[in-house]
């Protein structure tokens, strides 16, 4: 990003967005603010409205109410073949009866190139996209990845301000689409196009967006850079969504304080007042495995917050290759399991085996307290 | 969190603007919806309209006085009611008329005399009252003074109303009505012969390995080729008076149910065959199996598991063929007699005894029944539709050498059914005087000298085809786009399926006599289509609409939804991408329609019976109108020339869309 412009304007902006379909309401109020070359990924469960605001900005289906601005021109109204976009969808939508060539052509005919000028840019795109001599096929002759490829050359290829990716990894296997994903990231930062990418796989969003927006229900749960959202997740939905995460239903205490039964903990700072129902989290990998003589004191396997630590039991142990999936139980959750990943030296450390007794702590500020969801 | 229950804000939608391709979309699909709506919805309109309208003569709407012998009157006012009360001239039930009835008033003067000096004055009592001097109306309430000579020529017009006398009248006339049953008889009977042998004889082609499987596939579809009153002629040479196998019906005649029940097994035949061969092809092995892995025995798998894979073609299939047997209109003219059944009913009223009130009110009996079997027809595709699994694995025939041969016995007892009757009917052509002189001859080709329009009406026949083709697939296929593929206008592409799934259900009688009501009416600005090549090529692309739109429909919804947003978002015209993508793309279905249309349009007789003229009669017809006057063996003559004709667009079509999917298709072999 640049900071030759005074002001930083933002070169998407949508205000107060809604979207009804008959009495199904699909976007509620949706407000935000995409930067100049930024890759920004809306996350969520399928019908949380991300495809929803992805074609209203697109203008392939009008929102309700609200307005969108790109590039500080209001596009609210416009029709998509008047507004500045490229767009990638799942499927791929290559047209089958034209050759690749004439797939990424088909945008740049009736706009003022000469047939030459066409030719070059469709070799350079088809350079850049990493299938140079493919060209002459048709899309039924390249393999899935390959046509995604093409499909993102030819929403590329007029060099729109503005690249929508619906779902673009979606169809694909599991090892192209991780490749892939990589190579669509690159292109983006190469290019440096602004960016908004449609997914509902969590992985994709972490690894490939500036920003991601968690939707859920047709509203905007959190916006932020993929480590805030997974380290501070606004709300439980975000918390769940994202990675895995122990809710242990609990009592609210003073504000850095939450009770399990009698046992209080420290946590985080919260705003509940004292006895609210709430809700405890912690990723499993924050649980911190002590050995027996932890509470000792002079070694080095020292507990920092002594409130937070006490004895579960390991009732069961899963291993997963570079870590150890453990269930650990414990009276002050009730019946409730803690999931906890230890890396395997801990666990040799420890010699930690199934039903044997230890000692865990939950750092307190790793362990997050949350409004129980609604319904 | 934010409020779910939060509701729409104030304050106006967003109203989006349309893009110039919005507009052009929208205009085509406006007037593709003009074009239905003309073509088809008035006229029936106006045809619904026409069962409902009575007409009576009302003999209290005219006052009339009397002069003695030398002219002079005394003021008397007499009404033909009163008269009629008198002198009881006139039944109540036969002041009942139609449109173009008239009625003489002479009758109530038991002493009238043309020559006598007696002088008439006569006038209508209010001012929707009207009487002929002549051929000249008179309206108003001003009395007309008449002498006996001129009176002689007055006649009462009837006045028209609207209500359900047409229909009362129709159901308490048992000749009429009991066409109903004979209508319901035959059809029910023609479906449950047509569906047991088509479902056999698909069984074999699909689940046994016998032989020629191509030679029976091709035979099969042999009758679409020839108008449904082919058979009945060949009927009429098998088992008619001079029939070579007359002895076989054992004394019955084949003039009636017999004939119309066997001739339409064999028209109806390849639509029951390939609605049931499509159901049993796409069945799954895995259930079989299964069924062999539980130790099911054959019979019974073929109980629990081939007729409920079926059982959705099966139930189309018989309400196809009950469709197209109950509005059939060319094989009972031919073999039917003195079996009335609706369809013909409508062309007696019409043509032969100039009633088009009635005529139209057979056309709504008729259109109930159609309807129904329309209406459950596409419920059950629908189902079967979501029956359809992706991960089906089709099923493989064994061979069964006892069971092969049994279905290669039975087919070939089929083929030669269907060849049969073609067999006779070009033998019949050929042939000098059946039965006396069977030595070759073309003179039954001399189609110039018979009725019917000869040779001329073939060319007719030929335009019509290539015009209906053409005309039709493009309106077809482009409506079709405009409903699949536009935005927004929700009500409106409603609308537009519903129009376009309406002439399916219209019997082609019926379609035929409402462009007579709409067409022929000389208010109409269309009225000078009347009678011209035009109305027959837009009556019969409106007949055959449905089956052509659905196969545009079904091609369309192959092609991946999001190829006008992405065209949109090129900046690409979408009529640009129509030309380049969708129409290359949907080019096997494009050539479909246009077969289709083209072999159909040689073939109808129903629509078009009430339409031709003079110098547009064509060579379905001339077959009608060659049996007609007594020349069936040149009705045969020009059968098998649409035979011939039909089979080469076939082969023709078959060429062409070989070379032409070679050409566009090209990314779908490789």
């Amino acid at each position: 990003m640049t900071d030759t412009t005074a002001v930083e304007q933002p070169y998407l902006s949508i205000e107060g967005l809604w979207k009804a379909f008959g009495d199904f309401i699909a976007l509620r109020d949706i407000s935000l603010d995409v930067q100049e070359g930024e890759f920004v990924c809306f996350l969520g469960p399928s019908g949380c409205g991300k495809t929803t605001l992805l074609r209203a900005i697109a203008g392939l289906d009008l929102q309700t109410k609200g307005k969108t601005i790109q590039a500080g021109k209001v596009v609210s109204d416009l029709p998509p073949s008047s507004r500045d976009f490229g767009i990638v969808f799942q499927s791929y939508a290559l047209f089958p009866n034209l050759t690749i060539k004439k797939n990424i052509a088909f945008g740049l005919e009736n706009t003022g190139r000469s047939k030459p000028d066409i030719e070059s840019r469709v070799s350079e795109l088809l350079e850049l996209v990493g299938l140079p001599d493919q060209g002459d096929k048709y899309p039924a002759q390249l393999s899935g990845g390959q046509q995604q490829r093409i499909a993102l050359a030819r929403a590329i290829a007029t060099n729109p301000g503005l690249l929508l990716l619906d779902e673009p990894l979606s169809a694909l296997d599991a090892k192209v689409r991780v490749h892939l994903r990589h190579e669509i990231k690159e292109l983006q930062r190469k290019l440096g196009v602004t960016t908004v990418m449609v997914t509902h796989d969590q992985e994709e969003a972490l690894s490939m967006a500036d920003r991601i927006v968690v939707m859920n229900h047709g509203v905007i749960e959190q916006v932020g850079s993929p480590t805030d959202i997974y380290r501070d997740p606004a709300t439980l939905f975000v918390a769940d969504f994202i990675g895995e995460m122990n809710q242990i239903p609990a009592t609210a205490g003073a504000t850095g304080k939450v009770k399990f039964g009698d046992a209080a903990m420290i946590c985080r700072p919260h705003s509940f007042e004292q006895g609210d129902n709430v809700i405890a989290a912690i990723r499993p990998e924050d649980v911190i495995p002590h050995g027996d003589g932890a509470r000792s004191p002079g070694r080095e396997d020292i507990i920092e917050t002594p409130e937070n630590a006490f004895d579960v039991v390991v009732d069961e142990m899963e291993f997963l290759g570079s870590f150890w999936r453990c269930r650990l139980a414990s009276e002050r959750f009730g019946g409730a399991e803690l999931l906890a990943d230890f890396s395997i030296n801990a666990v040799r450390r420890l010699e930690l085996a199934e039903k044997m007794t230890m000692t865990i702590e939950l750092p307190s500020e790793r362990l997050m307290v949350f409004a129980p969801e609604a319904g | 969190m934010a409020d779910l229950s939060a509701s729409l804000p104030s304050g106006p939608n967003v109203k989006g603007r349309l893009s110039r391709d919005d507009i052009i979309m929208r205009l085509g699909m406006a007037m593709i919806a003009v074009y239905l709506l003309v073509t088809m919805v008035l006229p029936l309109w106006a045809m619904l309209s026409k069962s409902f309208s009575t007409f009576q003569y009302d003999l209290s709407g005219y006052e009339l006085q009397v002069s003695d012998e030398d002219g002079k009157f005394d003021g008397t006012i007499l009404t033909p009611a009163e008269l009629n009360v008198e002198m009881n001239v006139i039944d109540q039930g036969d002041l009942n008329a139609g449109s173009d009835s008239r009625m003489g008033l002479t009758q109530f003067f038991p002493d009238f005399s043309f020559r006598s000096p007696v002088m008439y004055r006569i006038r209508n009592t209010s001012d929707s009252g009207r009487f002929l001097v002549g051929s000249e109306l008179k309206t108003g309430t001003d009395w007309l003074e008449l002498d006996s000579n001129t009176f002689r020529r007055v006649q009462m017009r009837p006045v028209k109303s609207t209500g359900l006398g047409n229909f009362v009248s129709y159901f308490s006339t048992p000749a009429l009505s009991n066409s109903i049953k004979n209508s319901l008889f035959i059809a029910v009977i023609s479906t449950i012969i047509t569906v047991a042998l088509a479902f056999w004889f698909a069984y074999g082609l699909n689940r046994s390995c016998m032989r020629f499987k191509g030679v029976f596939r091709l035979i099969a579809m042999a009758p679409i080729l020839v108008p449904s009153l082919l058979p009945g002629i060949a009927l009429v040479y098998l088992f008619g008076n001079q029939g070579i196998m007359k002895e076989l019906l054992f004394g019955a005649s084949i003039y009636g149910p017999i004939g119309i029940v066997i001739g339409s097994v064999f028209f109806t035949f390849p639509h029951a065959f390939i609605i049931i061969s499509t159901a049993l092809a796409i069945s799954d092995a895995r259930l079989y199996e299964a069924a062999t892995s539980l130790r099911s025995t054959p019979w019974r798998t073929f109980w629990t598991v081939t007729i409920p894979g079926a059982r959705y073609g099966l139930i189309s299939a018989a309400f196809v063929v009950f469709n197209l047997v109950i509005t059939d209109f060319g094989l009972p003219k031919v073999i039917g007699g003195q079996f009335n059944v609706l369809a013909v009913d409508i062309y007696k009223q019409v043509i032969g005894q100039q009633n088009f009130e009635m005529g139209a009110v057979v056309s709504v009996v008729l259109i109930v029944p159609a309807i129904l079997a329309f209406a459950i027809d596409r419920l059950v595709q629908s189902k079967q539709v979501a029956s359809l699994s992706a991960r089906s694995v089709p099923y493989q025939p064994t061979p069964n050498k006892k069971m092969d041969n049994i279905f290669l016995v039975y087919s070939v007892l089929v083929a030669i059914f269907i060849v049969g009757i073609l067999a006779i009917c070009q033998y019949a052509a050929l042939i000098k005087f059946w039965p006396y002189d069977l030595s070759f001859s073309l003179k039954n080709y001399d189609f110039n000298r018979m009725d019917g329009g000869g040779w001329g009406s073939y060319v007719n026949s030929i335009q019509l085809a290539f015009l209906t083709a053409i005309i039709g697939t493009c309106v077809v296929f482009f409506g079709a786009y405009l409903v699949e593929k536009s935005n927004g206008f929700g009500t409106g592409r409603a609308i537009f399926q519903m129009f376009a799934m309406l002439p399916m259900a219209i019997p082609g009688m019926v379609l035929g006599l409402a462009y007579i009501f709409f067409f022929n009416n000389p208010a109409n600005p269309f009225n000078f289509i009347y009678g011209t090549l035009a109305i027959l090529v837009i009556c019969t692309v409106t007949h055959f609409y449905t089956v052509s739109h659905l196969t545009a429909v079904t091609a369309l919804k192959q092609m991946d939804r999001e190829f006008e947003s992405v065209s949109a978002s090129l900046k690409q015209p979408t009529m640009k991408l129509f030309s380049r993508v969708t129409v290359p793309v949907c080019m096997p279905a494009i050539l479909d329609i246009s077969i289709y249309l083209f072999v159909n349009a040689m073939t109808t007789v129903s629509a078009v019976v009430f339409l031709y003229s003079p110098t547009t009669t064509l060579a379905s017809i001339a077959v009608l109108n060659m049996d007609d006057a007594g020349d069936i063996a040149p009705a045969a003559a020009m059968g098998m020339m649409i035979f011939y004709t039909n089979a080469a667009a076939r082969i023709i079509h078959l060429l062409l869309s070989r070379k032409l999917l070679r050409r566009t298709q090209a990314w779908r072999t490789s």
